[in-house]
């Protein structure tokens, strides 16, 4: 157990590396920093001083090794734009991305985890095809219309929703279910495919042929094997929706990391831009990291690959 | 049908159905596969004949007929969908919008169907140190939040049609990696394999002439995917403003002009929306109908 936590430490230390290291020279090489940075009115002289001042005269490689080890101590540089320190910056505007994400995928988990148990129990049955358009529905529709679709009809028509902002529980409701739907019909499949399976298996027979009640089947034996592979995954789209929080954020004008990220893009704000990048990439690899350490605790299969 | 000796009911019973035969009927039977194969082959069809299509000029503004209604809200025939806030023509935008996302979503998949393919396949063959190389490139690619960085790399690079197709599909390889290790691993130690290698087959024949068909049913899936992903990733880009870039008919774009307005027009919003909807809707069906009838399970 012990060497594959530290071997699979070793492989997320590295992608972390690679990924700043490209996250890094995407934007370097995309364009000349201090010509972004001046505007479109600075003379070359401007331009001039500016590459001077930013360092950005400088081989990218150097450039590269001094962002990473001032990175390394949690700094990131200051922001073009706010003229404030861009570490500051975004543990100020993170939390309300991790609220937005925490709830983001407990909303998923919380309607798909029963969803598709139920259609597992009866495949076929209204409830499994329900279940199986929703997850249809659901992957084709694009996030920021369903957002909008729902300032109109609960914010605008019926006014039971604040359409933005923060400042209370209320207005997290309509950007969780925005955030959240899009991870449903993945959780709902995995979970649908692996009570299937879980349920043909010769341990349920044993347990229904001892006369255990069904509850205690479908929760007690089923789920808990049914749900290992939920686990990862899981983890994976609470990744990905840090990244989806970028739409939502926008939609709802929660002033989150998200937001942030599409503020300093266009702002050409790359510092910052820079640093969002590395830490929603983090988050990424934090996640399936735990994730998978926590499958080979409950799975002891997965511990040799 | 013509009554041959071939479609003779007794002989039929005898020799079977050929596999040609079984999966037609195979695809017929699934409604799912048949419902998105239409609605797909409408909005290509509408999507190439957009100029003989469109009533209007899309790009045309008028500023004497800004934000009339659709003909099923009050408005008038001469514009059966409306115009929006420039007076444009709202169903001919919709039409050229179809061959927006139809040419980002078909070339972006094609770019990254190549690369995640050779990478995959490569991975999946030679295994060692190739599959842990691409392996790693793999981890690093899902690391990297793809919103994000599409964004800030079409802003810095500007937003036209062709960086927008080319950003999108140098980042959208990773599924094709993963299917295709996967699907090369299954059969790289059949015997199909051992027997071309024994007689002498090169690599890429090996690979290319008995490999690929037997999994090509899988590449065919994940193509549909990521085409579905390229274009709801591309209607977003376009929403938050950094995609594809004013006049061009985006729907991710006007649905983000019709935002403004939605409190007294909410259908400038609804419609294209809904009908981007449609079309990754079509595609997935497409998508999980072609699964169903090209698993190998399915075929006794």
């Amino acid at each position: 157990m012990l060497t594959f936590i530290l071997k699979r430490l070793g492989l997320a230390v590295l992608v972390a590396f690679t990924v700043s290291f490209i996250s890094f020279s995407l934007l370097f090489l995309a364009g000349d920093p201090a010509a972004a940075l001046a505007g479109e009115t600075a003379s070359g002289e401007d331009i001039e001083t500016l590459r001077r001042l930013y360092g950005f005269d400088r081989p990218m490689l150097v450039q590269y090794g001094d962002w990473l080890f001032s990175a390394l101590r949690g700094d990131f540089g200051e922001s073009y734009y706010f003229r404030l320190p861009v570490a500051s910056l975004i543990a100020e505007r993170l939390s309300v991305t991790m609220i937005l994400g925490a709830c983001g995928i407990s909303f998923a988990l919380l309607t798909a985890v029963p969803l598709g148990v139920a259609a597992a129990i009866r495949p076929n049955s209204i409830i499994d095809r329900v279940a199986l358009f929703l997850s249809v529905a659901g992957q084709a529709m694009p996030s920021f219309w369903f957002g909008l679709i729902l300032i109109v009809v609960f914010a605008i028509k019926l006014g039971w929703l604040p359409p933005s902002g923060a400042s209370s529980a209320q207005h997290f409701i309509m950007p969780t279910i925005v955030l959240g739907y899009y991870a449903m019909p993945a959780i709902m499949r995995l979970t649908r495919a692996g009570m299937l399976d879980v349920l043909s298996s010769d341990y349920i027979r044993t347990a229904r042929a001892k006369g255990a009640p069904e509850g205690r089947i479908l929760f007690r034996h089923a789920l808990r094997n049914a749900i290992i592979p939920v686990v990862s995954l899981a983890a994976v789209q609470m990744g990905f929706m840090l990244g989806g929080s970028i739409v939502v954020e926008s939609i709802f004008a929660l002033h989150g990391a998200g937001y942030l990220a599409w503020e300093s893009i266009a702002r050409n704000d790359l510092p910052t831009v820079q640093a969002l990048i590395l830490v929603f990439s983090m988050f990424y690899i934090v996640f399936t990291f735990l994730a998978d350490v926590l499958n080979a605790w409950l799975d002891p299969r997965m511990r040799s690959s | 049908m013509a009554h041959t000796n071939i479609n003779d009911p007794l002989l039929q019973e005898i020799t079977g159905p050929t596999p040609g035969q079984m999966l037609r009927r195979r695809i017929l039977g699934h409604q799912g596969l048949l419902i998105g194969a239409v609605v797909m082959a409408i909005l290509l069809i509408v999507a190439i004949f957009a100029p003989l299509l469109a009533p209007h000029d899309p790009y045309a503004q008028s500023l004497m007929h800004r934000m009339e209604p659709p003909v099923f809200l009050g408005g008038t025939w001469d514009h059966p969908l409306g115009t929006d806030h420039l007076g444009r023509d709202y169903l001919s935008r919709l039409i050229y919008g179809a061959r927006v996302s139809l040419m980002i979503g078909t070339i972006a998949a094609l770019i990254s169907g190549v690369i995640g393919t050779a990478m995959g396949v490569a991975a999946g063959y030679f295994g060692g140190r190739v599959d842990m190389v691409v392996t790693f490139l793999i981890n690093v690619r899902l690391a990297m939040p793809v919103v994000l960085v599409a964004l800030a790399v079409v802003a810095i690079m500007g937003g036209s049609l062709q960086v927008v197709i080319a950003v999108l599909g140098l980042l959208l390889w990773d599924r094709f990696a993963v299917v295709m290790r996967a699907s090369t691993l299954q059969v790289r130690r059949r015997e199909y394999v051992a027997a071309a290698q024994a007689i002498g087959a090169s690599t890429p024949r090996v690979i290319l002439s008995e490999m690929m068909p037997n999994i090509a049913n899988n590449l065919i899936v994940v193509v549909t995917l990521e085409m579905a992903h390229a274009i709801l990733l591309e209607a977003a880009l376009s929403f938050l403003g950094l995609g594809v870039q004013p006049p061009t008919p985006s729907w991710g774009l006007m649905v983000s002009e019709g935002k403004n307005m939605m409190l007294f027009e909410p259908w400038l919003v609804l419609i294209p929306g809904a009908v981007l909807f449609l079309l990754v809707l079509a595609i997935n069906l497409m998508g999980d109908g072609l699964r169903d009838v090209t698993a190998p399970e399915n075929r006794s």
